[in-house]
Formats: structure tokens, sequence, C-alpha cells
């Protein structure tokens, strides 16, 4: 068995900021993702980031990326498992892995969750035919392997990932015909919504999907009203000819190898659904199990990055290994995190922290 | 209303922008209409023109005595929420961002639309910048008639054949 | 299906790679997986729901859900949309859940 005093599962935002902490400190990291590249969702991000200069602001997702991986080069205290999937973990922090055909175990002193999340779906008539995608899913065709989704697409859901998925897929010469959703107010940010707007896209409130048309694949699609209780409105029917239908409907942070070994997991609404009950330290309720990133609560990558950094200073910590400038370097982080969760869009975010009871 | 489509009414546009007498000379103007953690408008101004002040979800002010109307926070803004104009004679020079493929040319004739999607008018290309520091986005030289100096936000964009 | 243009991005000089499914010939691009070379080829059914047989293509595109499961070169349940494509791979539909 391999051992290993700190082990991260996922390359995506927080990971790799967590390892660039752990790998600082002279420690040796095991880091493990399915992916066959590293960055999690990074890679197929192309717009611009927000945030401020610390969180890389204005620069792409993927070249962000680069960066994030090139400050991991030159520690000969790195092992890389990509390709490699975590089946199993045990209480004794073994983790159990798959790499292709071959399954080896590491032992870790500590373990880093940032496994991030699942797309959710969305349930009316046919929602299963071909055609019907998840808007992370029409990016990573995109952007990723340069293949169209469709011609003609209908976006539901207008947080930030709906909007900018819309924008990424007129950047791709794809029609936009209609972006959707079901409350009364856009959810994303403004400028988002107004870049594909003046580009022509039309956004409607109170509107979802009552079915999709087609024989194997997306044809058309019904959307109707909703009422004040997101109910379809009989009589509002309209019929829209697309050959794709992006949901962008939401996250669900992956927590199931956390319940592997017993982390208490807690169901906040407004973190995503089931996430791991952490401390202000990212600990869970498991010692030397530590969850940032999607899987502790969804935010954007952004927050992720920050939060990988405080995990992993924690970790080195607890193990009492000595970080310099800790105490300074964790105050800022702290502060940088609340920055970004200040404003209204970080409202839901603070709520759902408050009922875990780590809003710092 | 902004909130349920994503377009700005003129009223609230018109309040970002500078007196016509000040647009003598080309100024940024920022429609940034609600607080988002963001500030790469402020720390990319050469010139010190813009502040995201206090809290860093706080809306960007601009100082047009300060802005040159450069056109950097243009292409630096992620919301590309920031637009450059400009009165000359009886045009409106814009610059603005762009990240489409192709990029027009210059001299071409184009579609220029509103916050809406509606075409509300013509113009020209005169220049289009997009080196190394522009990072893919594209910063569009347009010339419009005056009249639609609150109207004109961008040029049209159509999708590829299928 | 193929991006052409794209402001960002750059997908040109992919080589070709030849594969086959359910016997007819095709071509996908060097770095492609399963699933985005059947989509560029046009084709978005992937799989057949068990029991109703009801048209499933894939839905997340990052390994999650198991729509896109296809049978490649006889292994049953292979996550096509995050297997990557190889030259002359045989790529059929999956009749209900497998078989080995």
């Amino acid at each position: 068995m391999n051992e290993a005093p700190f082990v991260i599962i996922g390359a995506g935002p927080a990971g790799l900021s967590a390892a660039e902490i752990l790998l600082k400190s002279g420690a040796h990291v095991v880091l493990i993702d399915r992916s066959d590249r590293l960055g999690g969702q990074l890679t197929k991000q192309t717009h611009m980031f927000f945030g401020s200069e610390k969180q890389h602001a204005s620069k792409r997702g993927i070249d962000i990326l680069k960066l994030m991986v090139d400050a991991l080069s030159g520690y000969d205290n790195l092992t890389v498992h990509k390709e490699t999937t975590v089946v199993g973990m045990y209480k004794d922090k073994t983790l159990a892995c798959l790499k292709g055909e071959t399954y080896f175990k590491v032992h870790a002193q500590a373990i880093i969750v940032a496994t991030g999340a699942s797309e959710k779906a969305l349930p009316f008539e046919n929602n299963d035919l071909p055609g019907v995608y998840a808007a992370g899913a029409v990016q990573t065709l995109m952007n990723v392997y340069g293949v169209k989704p469709g011609n003609k697409v209908l976006m539901v859901g207008s947080g930030n990932i709906g909007l900018i998925v819309s924008y990424q897929l007129m950047q791709a010469g794809i029609e936009v015909v209609k972006l959707v959703e079901a409350a009364d107010s856009i959810s994303g940010y403004l400028v988002h919504a107004s870049k594909i707007r003046r580009y022509g896209v039309p956004i409607e409130m109170n509107k979802s999907v009552k079915r999709a048309i087609g024989k194997t694949a997306v044809e058309a699609v019904e959307l109707w009203e909703l009422d004040e209780h997101w109910q379809g409105i009989p009589g509002t029917e309209e019929m829209i000819e697309c050959d794709t239908i992006c949901l962008a409907v939401g996250l669900a942070p992956l927590t199931e190898l956390m319940q592997q070994i017993g982390v208490e997991i807690t169901f906040i609404g407004e973190l995503g659904g089931n996430v791991p009950r952490i401390n202000p330290r990212f600990e869970t309720s498991v010692p030397g199990v530590y969850a940032c990133g999607d899987v502790a609560g969804i935010e954007e990558a952004s927050s992720a990055m920050i939060a990988g950094k405080i995990a992993a200073t924690h970790a080195l910590l607890n193990a009492g290994i000595e970080v310099d400038k800790a105490e300074s370097s964790l105050a800022s982080w702290r502060q940088e995190l609340q920055g970004l969760r200040n404003g209204p869009h970080g409202e839901k975010v603070r709520k759902g922290l408050e009922k875990l009871g780590v809003l710092s | 209303m902004i909130e349920k489509t994503g377009v700005a009414p003129s009223a609230l546009v018109k309040k970002e922008f500078p007196e016509k007498i000040v647009l003598k000379k080309p100024k940024a103007v920022i429609e940034c209409y609600k607080d988002i953690p963001c500030n790469p408008c402020e720390t990319s101004c050469p010139f010190d023109a813009i502040k995201v002040p206090d809290d860093i979800n706080h809306r960007p002010v601009i100082d047009f005595e300060k802005c040159t109307g450069c056109g950097i926070c243009v292409y630096n803004c992620p919301g590309l929420a920031i637009n450059v104009f400009q009165l000359k004679d009886d045009k409106v020079l814009m610059k603005i961002p762009y990240e489409f493929s192709p990029l027009p040319k210059i001299g071409k004739q184009v579609n220029v639309m509103n916050r809406a999607g509606e075409k509300v008018t013509e113009g020209v290309i005169t220049k289009v910048q997009n080196t190394k520091k522009h990072n893919k986005t594209a910063l569009i030289h347009i010339e419009i008639p005056s009249a639609f100096l609150y109207d004109a936000i961008t040029i049209e964009v159509k999708p590829h054949e299928a | 299906m193929r991006i052409t243009e794209h402001p960002i991005l750059s997908f040109k000089g992919k080589k070709p790679v030849v594969f086959f499914y359910n016997g007819q010939q095709l071509v996908g691009k060097e770095g492609d997986t399963i699933a985005s070379a059947l989509h560029a080829a046009g084709v978005k059914m992937l799989s057949e729901s068990i029991h109703l047989k009801r048209p499933r293509g894939f839905y997340c595109a990052i390994g999650n859900c198991a729509s896109c499961n296809m049978v490649v070169n006889g292994e049953p349940n292979v996550r096509t949309c995050i297997t990557p494509l190889e030259a002359n791979m045989d790529v059929r539909m999956q009749e209900g859940k497998g078989r080995v």
C-alpha cells in the first residue's frame, strides 16, 4: 500500500490551490482526478473571471488553469494520478483507487475532498430524449472537443451558468432561440444577461419546459408559463423549434465518498443540497478529512480557489507542520472569501453558511 | 425591469452617461447595474479614473475628468459592460468589446443593435484592435449617426451556417 | 457538427481517427471521446433505456450519469463520454444491461 501524508481528491480549482499550499510546505502530496486532464470545470471556462486580481480576475478560466497547473510544476513531492477514480474510502483513511483496469490503495494521514458537484436535471415529459443536455455537458462538447451540441438551442435557467453557456454557444456560432427562467427574476449577474440579450436572445421569466418533442432526438419544445407556485398554467403553451434543450438548473455537491466513512452530512438547500458539516477550518466531522470547493457548498470558482488554500493550511497545521506566516495568510484569505460573498449574489451562500454555523 | 429582461431602461442608461459636452472627448460608460464581487475596471485603468469604493461588491464609479477613453477597461471588464463613446460632429464614435469570429473588417457597413438586440441603425467599422494585450476580447471602433448615442450598444452577430 | 471558427479557442490541425459505429465507418478527430466523435458525426442516440427501450443520448458528458453507455470492442457499459476515441474502435449500441 502507498503511504501519503496528504491526498487530494479532485483537481479542480479547490484541489489545485490546496495542492500548491501543501507542496510549498515540502509535504508529500498525492493528487487524484478521474479525468485525463487537470482543472475540473476550469477546462471549459472560456470567459473572463470576476473577482479581484488575487483570484486572477479578468483572466479566462482556461488561462487561470494553466497558471494553477504551472504552479505545481517542479515539485518532486507531488504524485499525480489522472484517469483515476476513488471508488472507496475507509475509516482508517485508506482510499481504493481505480485507474483503467488497475486497482490500488493509498493510505493517507489527511484527505482533502474537492470532488465538486454534479448537474441537476429537470422533470418534464420526454426529458430523457437525446438533445436534452446539462449545460456543463454542452460546454464540454463545445469548448473541450470543438463539437456543436446542435444548431438551435433552448436554454433553461438564468443563473450564471445558463447565461454564460448561452453566450459561449453564440461564440461557437450556434443560435440560442430563447432563455427561460422559472423564477420571476434573473438569478445570475445582470451583466451576463445584458450581454446575451443585446445579441438578440429573448430572456423570459416565469416560464419552463412542459415537454420535449421528437422521435429519437429533440425536434421541438413546448414551453408554458408558471404560476407563483411554479405550476404550469394550461392555455399558455408555446411551441418552439429547436434541436437542443440545455438545462442549467443548479448543481448538487458530490458527497458520496465522504458518506462512506460516516462524515456527517446535512441538507442545506442554499448550498446546493447535501453538504458535509464542516467547521471554519473546512474540516468535516471526521478529523483529518477536509472538504472544500463546490462539494462543501455550491459557489463560484474564485471562492473555491481560496477555500482550497485555507483547508490545506489547516490540514498542515493540524498535522503539526509549520507554515510560514500561517496566521496572517489565513486572515487575508478569510477576508478575500468574505469579500466575494458580501454582495447581493452572496446572500444565498451566506444564509447557507449561517445554517452550517461557519459564517465567518 | 432589467432584472426580468436583461435590458436596461433608457432612464438608467442615461444616468451613466456624462453631459454631451464632455463627450467631445472619448469617455468610458460603465453599465454595471448591480453589485457583484468584481474590480478589474479599477485595477486595469492606467489613469486611476475608476474606483470600486470600499467593498469589491460595490458598483464602480468613474471620474470623467481623469478618463481618457483609451478603452483598456473595455476589454478587461469580465462582464463586457463598458463601452467608450465620443461625439464628433453628427457622429458617435464607439469602442466596443467583441468576442466573436470572424472579426468585422475595417470599412464594413454593419447593423447596430440596441440593448434589447433590435437593429436601430447602421454603422461603419473604423478600426479593429486585437493584439496580445486584448487577450481575445477585440476592441472594435464603429462610427454611427449621433441620434443613436443612447440606443446603440453593439453590432449584429449571426449564427454560423449550419 | 464541428465548430469551424471560434474567437477564443482553436480546434485546427487535429488528425482524423477512423472508427466503426454499428459496423459503419465514421471519422472522428484526435482528442475526441467516443461520444463527441459520434455527436460530431450526427449520432445523438447512444443507447436505449433498459425496460422501455427509449432513446438515450449523453447527459452530463463527464462520466456521472451512465446515459451514454455503449459496447466498445465487445465490452459493454463503456462510458463513451469520457472514453478517448481510438483508431478502428468498434462501437455498438448496447441492448439492455449488456452481456459480458
